[in-house]
């Protein structure tokens, strides 16, 4: 029988890498409900955000707040790019074929960072704050690990008030909900989707930064992220938020937990089994009630 | 219209004429020298995961080529090679294999860089009756032995009979073992497994992880409470390094034995404090200034480096000595046999005492890939660099 400390620290460990699972995770599903495409590059923002980052804090110096900005106002800006020449000029977008051209773009990304960074991973950045381990009830807790907590949270609460009170974010949702009659309305349909590429390019570059202290950053280290962030929002439900939320969180927790009490062999094929097991038995999600509606 | 589409044909099959003849006439453009060329293939995984070893081993072939025709080649004949990219995909190694018999017509097969890739082309190799020098190290590339098959990496359990030496004169006989979930990790795991009752060593958990894991903080927490005495981690940069800080941050205190799989820099960098103390099994080029005077590789091993470092301005890796070996033991025996194919294989068979980056060479028809476990030194990692253990 696991000792109580040691499935703390399963625990500790998988909401760790669910706090990553989940960011992903919700940039899968704001693209999704502006577009109804899923965005394969998601996991490239990831290695982006972390790639940028270490260069502007190691390589020029810049104190880690700045560089923390630039990361993300850098990939944001490279979300909206994406957006302006990979999406918008189709000619006939249906989402078999947007998506495809995602994958396209993914690997296009992943070639050019491999030209700029190099192939081989960089050394983990900086943590935040200091090294020593936590105690917690016999549990060692890394101060980055809070750190990613910490930032994931913040960055809910945020996305909550940008969704329920600003108009942008209104108009975002309500894009969502029917892009036709929001339309009517006046919304911008177009600028809508535009957002929707920003704003999934500056989450993706937060998980990027938050754990570029914890890994190893190199120009394909989003693939692997993308994939289970996608994982996670299939769980959830596609196109939900919460559901995202509630899909990256349990699927790291199922893997970390799998792999200390079954076995750790076992590890990638545990969020696969989960994500096939959601599939047959609640195809909409978790969070989804019957019909998917997008929210 | 008609006139203006006949003449655009007319002009496009022209172009496409005029390429061809262009690009054969670049191929055909008689070599330098007297005699006709050798033509070695060779086929290495330059880009993408495994690029760490294939980049190096494309660096030395060609610097082995050079350095060998401005010395006027072997008995006057010029080395000439070709070099693929299988991107380590193995349906590519194939093709690529089949283009350097069939069309490239190569004389021998340097490569691949691994060792399932290497698996899958025994076949055609041994159908097509070409000798194949591999850089890959799983033991079953030559165990059992394939005629036309020799590989030049040290094997598995030659790693793995070093770290169980270690450990059982340091009276440990519990390990914990965690390997990357790849053909390397499971080689590992299967040679530690299979020579663990030999040395008298139990393994008392088994973990593995993913290659592109970031966190091993489940894994090394099992072990933990496992009572193991010591940890030996199979994998290569950067998993390894992630599994020593995990370790630091989990107040896991036990001996971590690393596999030669991370035996480069790189790997205190990645590491970085918690590489200190970590014990591995190394090729010799890593601590080539250490060795002693009268150790016979010495002088192989810091001519190789300082040329490569000279030629590339990077710093050496064990893993170029692989195809920089396998071109050294090919051009030994094309000084025997000449261009005939089936005494080259002969000859690569008998190579003997042949001193090589990886270590020195004795094969014989039972034994394709030539090394001992003495190619390897234990070193342990001090204040960031690494020292040899006695």
């Amino acid at each position: 029988m696991p000792h109580f400390a040691d499935i703390l620290q399963y625990l500790i460990g998988g909401i760790t890498s669910g706090s990553i699972y989940a960011i992903v995770a919700i940039g899968f599903a704001i693209i999704y409900n502006a577009t109804e495409i899923i965005n394969f590059a998601q996991g490239e923002f990831v290695m982006l955000g972390a790639l940028i980052y270490i260069s502007f804090s190691r390589f020029f110096g810049f104190p880690l707040v700045v560089s923390f900005a630039f990361s993300v106002v850098s990939v944001t800006i490279i979300g909206f790019i994406m957006d302006l020449l990979v999406i918008r000029p189709v000619k006939k977008p249906n989402p078999i074929s947007l998506i495809i051209i995602t994958i396209g773009a993914s690997i296009f990304i992943q070639g050019i960072a491999m030209r700029l960074w190099g192939k081989d991973p960089y050394p983990s950045a900086d943590p935040f704050s200091s090294e020593t381990p936590i105690n917690f009830f016999g549990a060692s807790i890394m101060p980055q690990t809070l750190w990613i907590i910490g930032i994931t949270l913040i960055i809910l609460v945020i996305l909550h008030f940008f969704f329920e009170y600003t108009i942008i974010g209104k108009a975002v949702k309500a894009c969502a909900i029917n892009r036709r009659a929001a339309s009517l309305l006046g919304i911008k349909a177009k600028k809508m989707v535009l957002i929707s590429f920003g704003l999934s390019g500056a989450l993706g570059a937060i998980s990027g930064i938050i754990i570029a202290p914890i890994t190893f950053a190199s120009y394909k280290m989003g693939t692997m992220l993308g994939l289970k962030g996608f994982c996670g929002a299939v769980i959830g439900g596609l196109g939900s938020i919460p559901g995202a939320i509630i899909g990256g969180f349990s699927l790291g927790i199922f893997e970390s937990l799998g792999a200390g009490l079954i076995s750790s062999d076992f590890k990638d094929a545990i969020a696969f089994v989960i994500l096939l097991a959601v599939l047959f038995i609640r195809p909409s999600g978790i969070v989804n009630k019957g019909e998917i509606k997008r929210v | 219209m008609l006139k203006k589409k006949l003449l655009i044909s007319i002009l496009l099959i022209f172009t496409i004429v005029a390429c061809v003849i262009f690009v054969a006439c670049g191929e055909g453009k008689p070599p330098e020298g007297t005699s006709e060329p050798y033509i070695i293939g060779g086929v290495f995984s330059i880009t993408g995961n495994n690029s760490f070893l294939g980049e190096p081993e494309r660096n030395s072939m060609n610097m082995f080529k050079d350095t060998i025709n401005e010395a006027g080649g072997i008995d006057g004949h010029p080395i000439e090679v070709i070099i693929y990219d299988d991107e380590g995909d193995s349906t590519r190694t194939v093709n690529i294999v089949k283009k350097l018999i069939e069309k490239d017509n190569v004389i021998a097969i340097v490569g691949p860089s691994l060792s399932g890739n290497t698996l899958g082309i025994i076949p055609i190799v041994e159908e097509k009756e070409i000798p194949l020098v591999s850089c890959a190290a799983s033991i079953k590339i030559t165990t059992p032995v394939s005629k036309w098959v020799f590989k030049t990496p040290q094997s598995d359990n030659h790693a793995a009979e070093r770290i169980y030496e270690y450990l059982k004169n340091r009276g440990i006989s519990k390990v914990a073992i965690i390997t990357v979930s790849n053909g390397y990790g499971d080689s590992g795991k299967e040679q530690l497994k299979l020579l663990a009752p030999i040395f008298g060593i139990e393994i008392i958990n088994e973990e593995s992880y993913g290659e592109s894991d970031t966190d091993m903080t489940a894994q090394l927490t099992k072990i933990k409470s496992s009572g193991a005495e010591a940890i030996v981690c199979w994998g290569t940069n950067p998993g390894p390094a992630i599994i020593a800080k995990n370790m630091v941050q989990l107040g896991i205190t036990l001996p971590l034995v690393q596999s030669h799989g991370v035996a480069s820099p790189k790997y205190i960098e990645y590491a970085g404090e918690a590489a200190n103390g970590n014990v591995l099994p190394a090729g010799k080029i890593l601590i080539a200034d250490m060795l002693s005077e009268n150790d016979p590789q010495r002088e192989a091993l810091l001519n190789y480096r300082d040329l490569y470092e000279k030629t590339y301005n990077v710093p050496v890796s064990g893993f170029g000595g692989y195809a920089w070996d396998a071109m050294g033991i090919i051009s030994e025996a094309l000084k025997v046999s000449g261009s005939d194919k089936y005494l080259l294989r002969d000859a690569i068979e008998k190579t003997e005492d042949y001193i090589g980056v990886s270590g020195v060479f004795n094969m014989s028809a039972e034994n394709h890939n030539g090394l001992t476990k003495d190619a390897f030194v234990m070193v342990i990692i001090e204040n960031g660099t690494w020292k040899i253990i006695e």
